[in-house]
């Protein structure tokens, strides 16, 4: 015997059509949707990804700053080309390259001689490094080894380092996100203070949101109200930069000096809760102003929270063009609420945009009837079953925490739907179930310019609906028999 | 190997130490130091490696290199389409490596093939208490819910070998228990210096775990060859099986794109091994040539004038029959391919291109490309060995730049130099050098499209290289005003 498995040596026996045809059946059965959701260890699709993708997430949203992956090498590449495949951009970070010896000996070594190269080479106005497992596992101290290099002088000791720890074994890239965005601001803001100062500014907080366009209406909708602004990390250029013929490392990102000056601000609101709480709490306990912490505005009503929150906090009114636009919102709404009225949806994602698909589809009269969310807590779903119990659609409708696309696939099989909302993931089980997958989440990989299409704010709730509202006509012009084929939908 | 050495207007060995130089200055002198041997220009004449490969990473330079569980993970085991692969560790390694390498498979997903992500999705406990125990139920339970796949292959990401987890021993007595095959692979990411360690673990594994446990049900004929090292991105495999089918010979298995596990364990029994991607496979070609006698040799499917020496060449190590039919394959391909030629030639002769891929690509294309009139400037690889940059040095113009794992900074700045019309590299540098508005393909996922491989790849390839450098859109790129 030859092997390691001391197994026995066999002819190869082809499966028999039979057999396949049964078990092609079997996994669409409740009986086996009941064997699937008894699963203990294995994960099978995943929603989401680990830690550290949200960390350089929030480290390209400011100016000049290079993200710095103290780790494998390895983990550097994934989360490159992550971001390179969902925006189609450059996603530019360095990694120490960690190996054997690393694991041995400590990664500081590779640390100080990363910095200095990546000092040396790309020129950052600040580099911001997080961990990957490897560091994490052997308990490096990141604390004294970034002092150790200002003190080495690996870089100027007036660069900033902020530094985050990020193990993937632990959360999601959204707690990775709060981490190394709480860390840049603390870095950013330290002695920077100053009493009786107000730069008469709103912080927004955008959260881990990986859609650009969202970036750019947060803007939009502060300048029709004539409120200054800072966005904490803000990627709507870095990723979304023009092509022109010239490259530039770093593309855009939040001013550092306007970051520092964030502590003075008149008031800060952060977006998702569920992915900025460390970074909210900071704030709270910090800045000046006032603090608020709001859900994603995904639909109507939250729209108009997040409206009425900044017009309170500014002691404004709310602009004349923003009321219109509500109007000209409500009127598509009810111009196509019955493609959508009644139609049952599955939905999964990250918390923050899980309560958003929820309150946007009770509010157009849809049922968000299976709502999957891949890493979340009781908190999560309390929240959700009181959205649900706000309105006659949310009746029936089911939660699932900590469950994935293969649960997901056979919730679509043995209680189907209409349509699913969530990323690119989501496409093998809606092929299977043979509906529609409306891309609104993260990543998406299988369409073009997704990520420029606002999905919050008023505008987000058109292009949401004109979406859903086109494939399900789409969906009826391809299918229906001739005799029902008509001009009219 | 191309007959006469050649060179291109204006790159002299000079100006392209010069260029290198350039590139280095801004560099601190450590990282210099180790940088300047990974860089250099060809010498063609040689036959052999200019340039230093294989050794760690520096770090902080922005190298576009992977690790060795995406090259266990993603290269040698993930396209095997009728098993279970687990990702054992954190979710992320195998949620971003999900179906991003565009090995494609047939089958039908979660009945009998398997592009799916698997993962243990280790938690603090899991690094506290070791995660043996939790492998041992996942593989129960892909067992269960997965009834019809062939084996369960194990691949370790960076915690379990630092956490001391022993999957070697779980793997073994959950094979015996489940009766099937359970493959653990020890690929780490941290080990060794990019993803090739990777191929060669699970090379190893193959070797230990699979290699000779299966026998083919049909008997066994002189014509019965493997095709190794063809990993089916964009449906190559597709493209090259059915060429070697057209010649004659049987090919009883396909190492790993569209793999089938049974059919790659009974390998042992073909008669002739015929390598692809010699970097990712090549280990298992030897242990096959010394432990059961099975010759190899490396073939090119990238471009008409490499297939046609490629079909002869395997041609000659068969009888007459198959002499015959390659001879007619190629006289009823030569016309097509001179068709694809005549049309897109025209419009790429005298394009400069340059090459940054994996292990193989970097030399196995430029044929194709110099088939369509275009001159490659400079090539390089992520995790080549020297015996792979040996191989390079005749396929190259003379003095053109090679790169060994070349940082982002050192690559931008060769192009800024070079000035090619075309850069073919991955993922991660498509995007820079657009913005600079320089046409670029992705050679390592043949940028969502393919297959590249045999003569219908070249027909897409030609189509897609035309595309990049002569779309109307690259005209857009400068504003008017």
């Amino acid at each position: 015997m030859s092997n390691l498995l001391d197994l026995e040596v066999k002819k190869i026996v082809e499966t028999t059509p039979e057999e396949i045809e049964r078990v092609q059946n079997w996994i669409n059965s409740e009986e086996y949707k009941e064997k699937n959701f008894a699963r203990q260890a294995l994960v099978v699709n995943p929603v989401h990804a680990c830690q550290p993708l949200g960390a350089q997430l929030a480290a390209h949203g400011f100016e000049g700053t290079l993200p710095f992956v103290h780790g494998s090498q390895g983990c550097a590449s994934y989360y490159r080309s992550t971001l390179n495949r969902h925006f189609r951009e450059p996603a530019p970070a360095v990694s120490d390259s960690m190996t054997e010896d690393g694991a041995v000996f400590g990664g500081q070594n590779n640390l100080h001689e990363g910095l200095e190269n990546a000092f040396a080479i790309y020129k950052p106005k600040m580099i911001a490094v997080f961990t990957s497992c490897m560091p994490e596992v052997i308990g490096d101290d990141l604390t004294a080894f970034i002092k150790n290099a200002k003190q080495k002088n690996c870089v100027p000791k007036d660069l900033p380092v902020p530094y985050a720890n990020t193990p993937s074994f632990n959360g999601t890239h959204i707690h990775g996100y709060d981490s190394m965005l709480v860390s840049i601001l603390q870095t950013l803001t330290e002695g920077k203070q100053i009493e009786g100062r107000c730069t008469g500014k709103l912080n927004l907080v955008a959260g881990c949101d990986f859609n650009t366009g969202d970036y750019r209406e947060y803007k939009r909708i502060l300048k029709e109200f004539g409120i200054p602004y800072t966005v904490l990390a803000d990627i709507s250029e870095t990723f979304d930069s023009p092509c022109d013929g010239t490259y530039s490392i770093y593309a855009g990102g939040t001013k550092l000096e306007d970051a520092a000056d964030s502590i003075n601000g008149k008031a800060t609101i952060a977006i998702g809760p569920y992915a900025t709480p460390k970074t909210f709490g900071w704030i709270k306990d910090t800045y000046s102003g006032k603090h608020v912490t709001m859900p994603m505005p995904m639909g109507i009503e939250k729209t108009d929270a997040f409206i009425m929150k900044v017009a309170e906090l500014f002691g404004k009114d709310v602009p004349a063009s923003l009321k219109n636009e509500r109007g000209r919102a409500v009127d598509a709404i009810t111009d196509s609420h019955q493609y959508m009225h009644g139609k049952k949806f599955a939905v999964y994602g990250d918390p923050d945009y899980l309560m958003g698909y929820v309150s946007f589809l009770l509010e157009m009269g849809a049922r968000p009837h299976h709502i999957l969310c891949s890493r979340g807590s009781k908190k999560v779903e309390k929240e959700l079953q009181a959205l649900l119990d706000t309105s006659m659609y949310g009746e029936g409708c089911k939660i699932y925490m900590n469950k994935d696309l293969w649960h997901l696939r056979s919730l679509l099989m043995t209680d189907p739907v209409d349509a699913v909302i969530g990323d690119s993931h989501g496409k093998f089980a809606t092929r299977d179930a043979k509906i529609p997958l409306f891309r609104f989440g993260f990543p998406v990989f299988d369409r073009v310019n997704k990520h420029r299409y606002p999905i919050i704010g008023y505008q987000g709730a058109v292009n949401m609906l004109t979406e859903i509202c086109n494939k399900f006509i789409d969906i009826k012009d391809e299918t229906c028999a001739d005799r029902d084929f008509e001009l009219m939908r | 190997m191309s007959d006469k050495i050649r060179k291109i207007e204006g790159i002299t060995k000079e100006s392209t130490q010069a260029m290198i130089d350039e590139a280095l200055a801004v560099y601190p002198e450590k990282a210099r130091k180790k940088r300047a041997p990974h860089l250099a220009p060809n010498d063609a004449a040689s036959g052999c490696a200019s340039v230093k490969s294989n050794k760690k990473t520096v770090p902080g330079v922005m190298s576009a290199r992977g690790c060795a569980y995406a090259g266990a993970k993603g290269v040698v085991w993930g396209p095997i389409r009728d098993m279970v692969h687990v990702s054992h560790g954190p979710v992320g390694c195998g949620w971003y490596s999900w179906g991003t390498r565009r090995n494609m498979m047939s089958g039908i997903t979660g009945v009998t093939s398997f592009p799916m992500q698997f993962t243990s999705d280790f938690q603090e406990k899991d690094i506290v208490y070791g995660g043996d125990k939790k492998l041992k139920t996942l593989l129960e339970e892909a067992h269960d819910l997965f009834p019809l796949a062939k084996g369960i292959s194990v691949l370790s990401e960076c915690p379990v070998g630092l956490i001391g987890d022993d999957i070697n021993s779980v793997a073994k007595k959950s094979a015996k228990e489940l009766d099937i095959p359970i493959i653990p692979c020890n690929c780490e990411g941290f080990r060794g210096v990019s993803q090739s360690l990777g191929h060669h673990i699970s090379n190893d594994t193959i070797r230990d775990y699979i290699i000779g446990t299966r026998e083919y049900a049909e008997p066994e004929s002189p014509y019965d060859i493997a095709l190794i090292g063809e990993y089916n991105i964009g449906g190559d495999a597709w493209s090259t099986k059915p060429l070697l089918e057209e010649c004659g010979f049987n090919v009883k298995a396909v190492w790993t794109g569209d793999g089938e596990l049974e059919k790659i364990a009974a390998t042992h029994t073909v008669k002739l091994n015929v390598i692809h991607c010699y970097r990712s496979m090549n280990y298992m070609c030897k242990v096959m040539e010394e432990k059961y006698g099975i010759p190899w040799v490396e073939l090119n499917f990238f471009g008409p004038t490499k297939i046609r020496n490629s079909l002869r060449q395997l041609a000659a190590l068969f009888d007459d029959t198959i002499k015959e039919k390659v001879e007619a394959v190629i006289a009823k391909y030569d016309p097509l391919m001179q068709a694809v030629i005549d049309e897109y030639k025209p419009r790429l002769d005298g394009k400069k291109v340059m090459l940054l891929v994996g292990g193989l690509r970097p030399r196995h294309t430029i044929g194709a490309y110099e088939d369509l009139g275009m001159d490659c400037v400079g090539s390089g690889y992520e995790f080549a060995h020297t015996d792979d940059y040996d191989r390079t040095a005749p396929e190259m113009p003379d003095a053109t730049v090679v790169y060994d794992d070349p940082s982002e900074y050192e690559f931008e700045k060769f192009a800024d130099a070079l000035k090619p019309d075309l850069i073919g590299s991955g993922i991660k540098e498509k995007y820079v050098f657009q913005k600079m508005g320089i046409p670029f393909r992705q050679m390592h996922s043949w940028d969502y499209s393919g297959p590249y491989h045999g003569y219908k790849g070249f027909e897409v390839f030609a189509r897609d290289v035309d595309m990049a450098i002569n779309s109307p859109t690259w005209k857009l790129v400068k504003a008017p005003y």
